[in-house]
């Protein structure tokens, strides 16, 4: 009877431990970054997921000429980089941040974030990019690979739409 | 004279209203009523619109979504959106961004109905040679015509209503076609305009557009969702201009060319709110106003946000 | 009211006397309305995309001819001033014609802002009270009131001096006078607030200069009398209307002192413009040498400067003055002169180069030239109907029939 008053009174003390430890989690949350309401990676078709190649493929580390696959990267980024800079190894279906945490795709914006900081705040405060969506509510916003194409990132000249019709011209 | 303070819900009839009425009554006998069609003399006698109660405007929409929909052969809708409370509109463009590709002032068009036939732009992008003067604006060019922008040697300018606090064209017209809303939009009654273009002279943006011709545009092309004060079909011989996509903005959405935009550097936003984008960009970055000496006040910033 | 019927036949009937000559001159007036009418019947149609304006000139041939007959229908009443305050006699007994004249310019200028306007039909939208009437923001606002005040002033002070003459008696100066008093300060502001129209606006440097009020004034003060005087020999060949040589000199006199203080205020203005040479020189830049190789209006600028110069020698010197040879070479030269320095010349400029820098030559296409005619036409005929009128009862030919 004792033990079972006692067991009781443990449960509740257990559960108000956890719901105190839940509550504090919650509120851990808002300080991190929130997320922000993209459309999926511009993948080339059928690339994603890298792992259906990689999978059981072994691993080079050694920053070399690529031969077989993806000839078309020629890193124009940062001088010296290497796909590991930002590519995982061992997980290829993740980009892999300097300090070793592991982010997916939709979220390439921390791996730029660390060189780029100051873009990256003005890109969060919605002045670097292109927003779309509702000025007063959700907003939609681009990847920094919507834009820049993370292996050489200078945005690409474009052909410009017709010149206005001239005065004269317009009959 | 009689300056026109905005609709009133409940008009009380005061002495200017009755002379008013009677005088259109008078004229109303007085024209011969040759055209049987009844809607042109309703458009005739249409008040203005700030004069109008709503439900006077509510009748007024519905002649002119019949209207349209006998023109374009589809339904168009005509909105009265009022301005939000607590909201005055500003825009920012980055000229450090800007690759003067013109997909601003063709989405402004698909969205905005405006003459393909007299061909009208809202929005007009300027390119400059660098390291030569520029802010003059003489030394302009709008009709660069390269196969790839941006090109090496030159930077570019989109221009278009500026949106001033204190806008000319509104002093300039003689009727009170064209005011500033309390969201700052400076819009046109283009059933009230006359067509005398004085405002496009007052105007130091070459901003104001006039339908020389009729406006033409397949029906096709035509966006059913209009605003009257906005994007609604426009007549031959009145004036025309950017209202921040009043259609869209009204409803909490960006200006069409701000979402045309490819490389995001036009930005949009509520000035009173200290979170917006707009905001950011005006306390963060090197800001100016075009023609500031004309003291016109433009709610529209140009800005640097990087030094290239 | 019989009367009043009757006496509207009588007049209505002097219209239709004449000789050939004067079928031959309506006819010709007819015909060059009904040219000017057909091509308006073009423009309600298809709208101004008929003319040579577009939106970086929105304002053209239409405006300039307003710009010019304003200032004739100011100078016209401008007359009196001599007339009246110094008494001086010979051209007291003109200045009706010089009335009739300022009521033509009038309905002139009304004519040539409703041609140009988009919708004409919606133009009770600028009236007071039923309108939305934008005053006094607006200048275009303030053009409407005086113009029109000043039309219903010369049409009661001419019509009622008329009247009195045709039931023949002397006209009451105690209902004139305190109207020509205030004819002229009227006849001022009429073509004062022309000049804000343009001067007011910040957006074009080239109008946007304090001297253009006064630089309006004195080239009025050059066209209008100019004008007149060749009406005057006209009026004193076809009829028995005698007018004084007196008059006619003395009119000349004042247009060398007017074409004088014009060049004077056109030499200020020119100084200030490239002595300073601010980035807002281009327009008159563009008006004088042109700007980029585009220079539509230079030999157009510089017929009008060197007929205004030529023009204020001969008025200055009493020999060519008051040779009617030389007189009426000058009057022509000033009319020339002053129509295309005032016209065109004034209006184009504000827009070239336009507020963004883009540089549109404009000139005015057929149809806006046939309009343009017709509306001088109309003028021309109008002119010509009240003067017929006028002169029998001005000579004491034509009597009214009343009770008495």
């Amino acid at each position: 009877m004792k033990d079972k008053k006692r067991r009781l009174s443990l449960i509740v003390a257990l559960f108000f431990l956890l719901s105190l430890l839940f509550s504090f989690a919650e509120s851990a949350e808002q300080d991190i970054p929130k997320k922000f309401f993209v459309p999926p990676p511009p993948f080339t078709p059928g690339i994603f997921p890298c792992s259906q190649c990689h999978q059981g493929m072994p691993v080079n580390r050694k920053p070399r000429k690529l031969e077989q696959m993806h000839q078309e990267i020629q890193l124009k980024h940062m001088p010296g980089g290497w796909c590991f800079d930002c590519h995982n190894p061992d997980n290829r279906d993740k980009l892999r941040l300097a300090n070793g945490q592991l982010i997916s795709f939709e979220e390439s914006y921390y791996l730029c974030a660390q060189c780029h900081g100051v873009v990256f705040r003005e890109w969060k405060a919605g002045l670097h990019g292109k927003r779309t969506g509702m000025w007063n509510g959700e907003k939609q916003y681009l990847l920094c690979v919507h834009c820049h194409w993370p292996h050489e990132p200078r945005f690409k000249p474009i052909q410009p739409l017709p010149p206005p019709m001239r005065p004269s011209d317009i009959k | 004279m009689n300056r026109i303070k905005g609709n009133r819900a409940e008009r009380k009839i005061d002495r200017r209203t009755f002379i008013k009425g009677a005088a259109l009554g008078l004229a109303a006998a007085a024209l011969p009523l040759n055209k049987s069609d009844a809607s042109f003399w309703e458009a005739f006698f249409q008040k203005h619109f700030r004069e109008m109660n709503d439900e006077e405007i509510k009748k007024v929409l519905q002649r002119l979504e019949k209207e349209a929909e006998q023109k374009y052969k589809k339904a168009v809708k005509i909105g009265n959106e009022k301005a939000m409370p607590g909201v005055l509109f500003g825009y920012g463009l980055d000229l450090s961004r800007c690759i003067g590709c013109r997909r601003c002032v063709y989405a402004c068009v698909e969205e905005n109905n405006q003459s393909k036939d007299p061909q009208i732009h809202w929005i007009t992008v300027l390119r400059f040679k660098k390291g030569e003067k520029w802010v003059d604006l003489e030394e302009s060019e709008k009709y660069y015509n390269p196969s790839l922008v941006p090109e090496k040697d030159y930077f570019y300018m989109p221009v278009q209503c500026q949106q001033c606090e204190n806008p000319p064209c509104v002093r300039s017209c003689p009727t009170q076609a064209t005011w500033k809303e309390p969201d700052g939009i400076v819009v046109i009654d283009y059933n009230w305009c006359i067509g005398c273009r004085y405002c496009m002279a007052a105007c130091p943006y070459g901003a104001r557009r006039f339908n020389w011709s009729a406006p033409n545009r397949k029906p096709e092309e035509i966006n059913p969702k209009t605003h009257y004060l906005g994007n609604r079909p426009r007549y031959k011989g009145v004036v025309e201009k950017c209202t921040f996509c009043i259609q869209r903005t009204r409803n909490g959405r960006y200006p069409a060319c701000v979402e045309a935009c490819p490389v995001g550097a036009r930005k949009f936003g509520n000035l009173l709110d200290p979170n917006s984008e707009i905001r950011y960009a005006i306390e963060n970055k090197r800001v100016f106003r075009l023609k500031e000496d004309l003291n016109t006040s433009p709610k529209f910033y140009y800005f640097f946000a990087y030094g290239v | 009211m019989f009367y009043l019927i009757k006496n509207f036949f009588i007049a209505l009937r002097q219209v239709f006397i004449g000789n050939k000559k004067y079928y031959l001159w309506v006819g010709f007036l007819l015909f060059l309305i009904l040219l000017g009418v057909s091509a308006y019947i073009d423009q309600a149609g298809r709208g101004l995309i008929i003319t040579g304006m577009r939106d970086q000139v929105s304002w053209g041939f239409y405006i300039s001819n307003f710009t010019f007959l304003v200032g004739v229908a100011a100078a016209a009443v401008l007359l009196v001033i001599p007339a009246y305050i110094y008494n001086f006699k010979p051209i007291k007994e003109i200045v009706l014609f010089g009335e009739l004249l300022a009521i033509t310019a009038i309905s002139m200028c009304l004519l040539f802002v409703m041609i140009d306007m988009g919708q004409p039909v919606r133009g009770w939208h600028i009236l007071p009270v039923i309108g939305a009437m934008n005053f006094p923001a607006s200048l275009l606002a303030w053009d409407v009131v005086v113009l029109n005040g000043y039309l219903a002033i010369n049409l009661f002070i001419s019509f009622y001096v008329l009247y009195r003459l045709s039931i023949g008696k002397e006209y009451k100066m105690s209902v004139v006078g305190p109207l020509i008093i205030l004819s002229i300060p009227w006849a001022v502001s009429i073509h004062t607030v022309t000049a804000f129209l343009y001067n007011g606006l910040s957006a074009r440097p080239f109008w946007n200069a304090s001297i253009l009020a006064p630089r309006f004034l004195a080239s009025a003060f050059c066209s209008g009398p100019a004008i007149m005087i060749i009406l005057f020999q006209i009026i004193r060949k076809k009829s028995e209307v005698e007018i004084e040589d007196r008059a006619i000199f003395k009119i000349a006199e004042l247009i060398a002192y007017a074409m004088g203080l014009n060049l004077f205020l056109l030499g200020a203005e020119v100084f200030k413009e490239f002595y300073s040479g601010s980035i807002h020189t281009y327009p008159i830049k563009y008006l004088y040498f042109g700007l980029h190789g585009k220079t539509a209006l230079v030999p157009w600028i510089w017929t009008a400067t060197i007929l205004n110069i030529t023009a204020f020698f001969l008025f200055l010197f009493p020999k060519t003055r008051e040779n009617f040879t030389t007189l009426n070479m000058a009057c022509i030269f000033v009319i020339i002169g002053v129509y295309i320095e005032k016209g065109l010349g004034l209006v184009v400029p504000g827009f070239v180069p336009d507020t963004l820098g883009e540089i549109y030559e404009y000139t005015p296409t057929t149809p806006e030239v046939l309009i343009t005619i017709g509306v001088w036409a109309f003028g021309a005929l109008i002119y010509t109907l009240l003067l017929k009128f006028a002169v029998p009862v001005y000579t004491g030919k034509l009597r009214f029939e009343t009770k008495t």
